[in-house]
């Protein structure tokens, strides 16, 4: 006969333990994967840009100005960042707990200078960082802190001298750089063909025609490339870099033609929080939370006795489901998210409010425990259903037009509190009920008193005036 | 307990007497735009070794000026970071060159640092013109869709009661109410402390929206629930009142226990969100108000057309 309730029972209890296992995961591993907290830009700190192209650009060169700073995102080691292109000219980069947001930002701005420097006939080894006319203070990388010292590579010094630029990389034509690898007997090594316009052209005819048989360093953001020796005047500004392997050639192609930025990017919006206005906002809001949930245990309690106890009951686990559901898929925390998910406990619990207010008007009918849970539920249904879809009809729009940067912070909140609409109905209308029936089923637990009605039937005028 | 729908015109009344002064505020001294929707830039600075008394508005505001930003905002305060109270200056200026922002933000700390010693940017937003006008316009067409989408959903919902179209139109109007008593409220307190309409005031607007619906449609729902139940010789009046009396103690619960999560959120949350609480909590109270008192006295003056005797004798209550 019990049927009916115990299957939802270990149902629920089920849903509960597994979301619990996710929420409390030792080391934030659950099954192998990774369930930690991830926490927005607001609690954690880090910086967010929306960068725009100047002029006009189409669709492949922003995937691959995307992939450049990607690449260069990679590079400066931080986790779990994003590099998500916008509209038709526009890239978003968000940089969670960065150290020093102007840097970064700088670095993956920074258009991938390729040089011709003039050494006087030195040679200098490739991965020397140098000073150049074009960029005199070059930036040395920030030793990746997850990766322990290599003692054969000693954090790199940069050399005292400016070398004087003989091209300027602004000239350098993307389009021309290519592999070339022949069969041909003579030139059988791989090399990689590129070709200046414009001024640095002509500068690069020149210095090389003065220049024959002695070395000229390439240098790719003030790092040494390969110190090749002039062969021939490179008439015209096109010309080649030699290498011994293909594999040289792929790299240098690679720093050539995705190293440089094909546009530049001008800034058109920021957000930089700092990592201890974040942690304040962590813990303010975690209080928040706690505060809030007691206090609207306690009121249910009191108010609606032993149905407002079960309710309690219901929320905690709707807390841990909605926490486990955002350490699994991820969704990142944010602070309007966090509001977002109190604003929840309240919907959560106006669906029981709902349902206990019918409850207790099917008592006070004489109705027996059993179906005055039954009507209970059953009537307050329509109300719950309709004003949650009207709340996920407005999450759905908050989320489409929260989506534009300038008000992304919605789209957590959206988020949030659709998810908190959707579980609150499994709350409140599965666990609560399969609770109440269980009790009210058990013989247990059968006054009146419990159920917040008193056996005085003067209480009935009150619904029926 | 037939007062409330009865004493209607006193509720209509209540309601003006809240949203008329808003509306002029409104319309004096509009709304102060953060931001998000006006373009600017946002800088929290912790002076680390500084108390308030040490800073002085009108350097801060020179400082900013010689480094290309005319025309800033200070504002001081004093917080407390690990239980030690320093001073901080929230400014406000135009929004950070689109070419070279990183450099103007080192000039500027240098230049204050110079003068006050360590000083920590704890947040720094700018936003460029174009983006704050598509924000503007996102949040515009947000708020209309929402009005659109509910009451389409509203009229599909109440398809069985009679006249369907009215509960979705008396519940948007009951919302609209609810836009209204903020943004006056928004106003007032934009030009008394300040408040500044940004990215959180429209969340906690959208938000205002979908509670005052929630909170209408459930005591519509108890009036198309009791239409159909309708015993023969109860008047409209009647079962509307009915309704709202039933769905009375769910109404100041919800309410309740919204009002106390929301002050847990002001007296604990961080103050980034505290205006974006400040403004549900007005919302909230608004909203349910509008839900006990206006909605469903809306569908009763819709029900006799009571706007044709609105104009015509003076004795009527308020028009």
């Amino acid at each position: 006969m019990r049927n009916r309730e115990i299957v939802p029972f270990l149902f629920i209890m089920l849903i509960t333990a597994l979301c619990a296992w996710i929420a409390f995961a030792p080391d934030n591993t659950w099954l192998g994967r990774d369930v930690s907290v991830r926490l927005g830009l607001d609690l954690q700190g880090g910086t967010q840009v929306l960068m725009k192209a100047d002029g006009v650009v189409d669709k492949d060169i922003m995937a691959t100005a995307a992939t450049v700073i990607e690449r260069r995102v990679n590079g400066l080691g931080v986790s779990e960042a994003i590099v998500q292109l916008s509209g038709k000219d526009r890239i978003i980069v968000e940089l969670p707990g960065v150290r020093d947001p102007e840097q970064a930002i700088e670095t993956l701005r920074g258009t991938g200078r390729l040089e011709f420097i003039d050494t006087k006939g030195k040679f200098l080894n490739e991965g020397t960082i140098v000073r150049t006319s074009g960029n005199p203070e070059p930036k040395v990388p920030a030793p990746d802190p997850k990766k322990p010292a290599d003692p054969a590579n000693p954090k790199p010094t940069v050399s005292p001298e400016v070398y004087q630029s003989i091209t300027d990389g602004r000239d350098l034509d993307t389009r021309q750089v290519s592999l070339r690898v022949t069969n041909d007997k003579i030139s059988a090594k791989p090399a990689v063909s590129f070709a200046f316009t414009g001024q640095s052209a002509s500068d690069l005819a020149t210095f090389t025609a003065a220049n024959i048989q002695k070395p000229m360093c390439i240098v790719l953001d003030n790092v040494v490339v390969s110190c090749p020796v002039v062969q021939s005047a490179l008439i015209g500004g096109s010309g080649e870099i030699t290498t011994n392997a293909r594999a040289d050639a792929e790299k240098i192609l690679n720093q050539l033609k995705y190293g440089s930025l094909p546009i530049t990017l001008s800034i058109e919006s920021s957000r930089t929080v700092s990592a201890t206005l974040g942690a304040n906002s962590v813990q303010a809001s975690i209080i928040a939370g706690m505060v809030g949930l007691i206090i609207v245990a306690l009121f249910m309690i009191i108010y609606y006795r032993l149905p407002g106890l079960l309710a309690t009951v219901a929320l905690i686990i709707y807390t841990i489901i909605i926490y486990a559901v955002h350490k699994l898929i991820p969704i990142t925390l944010t602070l309007s998210g966090i509001a977002g998910f109190i604003l929840s406990i309240g919907l959560a619990v106006d669906a029981n409010v709902l349902i206990f207010a019918r409850l207790k008007e099917e008592l006070r009918n004489k109705r027996s425990l059993l179906r005055a849970v039954d009507a209970g539920f059953d009537e307050a249904w329509p109300a719950i259903r309709d004003s949650s879809a009207s709340t996920l009809i407005t999450s759905a729009i908050l989320f489409v037009f929260g989506n534009s940067f300038g008000v992304s912070l919605i789209k957590g909140f959206a988020l949030t509190l659709a998810l908190g609409i959707l579980l609150s109905l499994f709350t409140a209308v599965v666990v609560t009920r399969t609770f109440l029936r269980l009790i009210v089923r058990n013989g247990a637990l059968q006054s009146l008193w419990l159920y917040e009605i008193s056996n005085d039937p003067d209480l009935q005028e009150q619904s029926a005036v | 307990m037939k007062n409330i729908v009865n004493l209607r015109y006193i509720w209509f009344l209540i309601s003006l007497l809240v949203i008329v002064p808003g509306a002029i505020f409104f319309a004096l001294f509009g709304l102060r735009t953060g931001i998000d929707f006006a373009g600017g830039a946002l800088w929290d600075l912790h002076f680390t070794t500084k108390q308030t008394s040490e800073l002085n508005t009108e350097k801060i505001r020179s400082i900013f000026a010689e480094n290309g930003f005319e025309g800033a905002q200070v504002q001081v305060s004093a917080v407390k970071v690990n239980g030690k109270e320093i001073a901080s200056a929230v400014v406000r200026t135009k929004e950070l060159s689109a070419t070279a922002p990183e450099k103007q933000q080192r000039t500027i700390l240098a230049a204050l640092t110079k003068v006050y010693g360590e000083v920590q940017r704890e947040s720094l937003q700018s936003v460029g013109p174009t983006v704050s006008a598509e924000a503007t316009r996102s949040a515009a067409i947000a708020v209309l869709g929402a009005c659109v989408a509910i009451l389409i959903y509203l009229t599909v919902a109440f398809r069985k009661a009679p006249n369907p179209f009215r509960y979705g139109v008396c519940a948007i109007i009951a919302m609209l109410h609810d836009v209204l008593v903020v943004l006056g409220m928004a106003a007032i307190l934009g030009h008394y402390i300040g408040l500044e309409v940004d990215a959180y005031f429209l969340t906690a607007l959208l938000t205002i929206i979908s509670f005052s619906v929630h909170d209408t449609i459930v005591v519509f729902d108890r009036i198309r629930e009791n239409l159909i139940h309708r015993r023969s010789g109860e008047i409209f009046d009647d079962i509307v009142n009915h309704s709202i009396v039933q769905t009375l103690p769910r109404s100041i619960n919800t309410q309740l226990t919204s009002v106390f999560t929301l002050t847990a959120l002001v007296l604990f949350g961080g103050g980034t969100i505290r205006n974006l609480v400040l403004v549900l909590l007005i919302g909230l109270i608004s909203g349910t108000y509008s839900s006990i008192f206006n909605a469903s006295q809306l569908l009763v003056v819709w029900e006799h057309h009571e706007w044709r005797n609105w104009f015509r004798r003076d004795s009527s209550a308020e028009a």
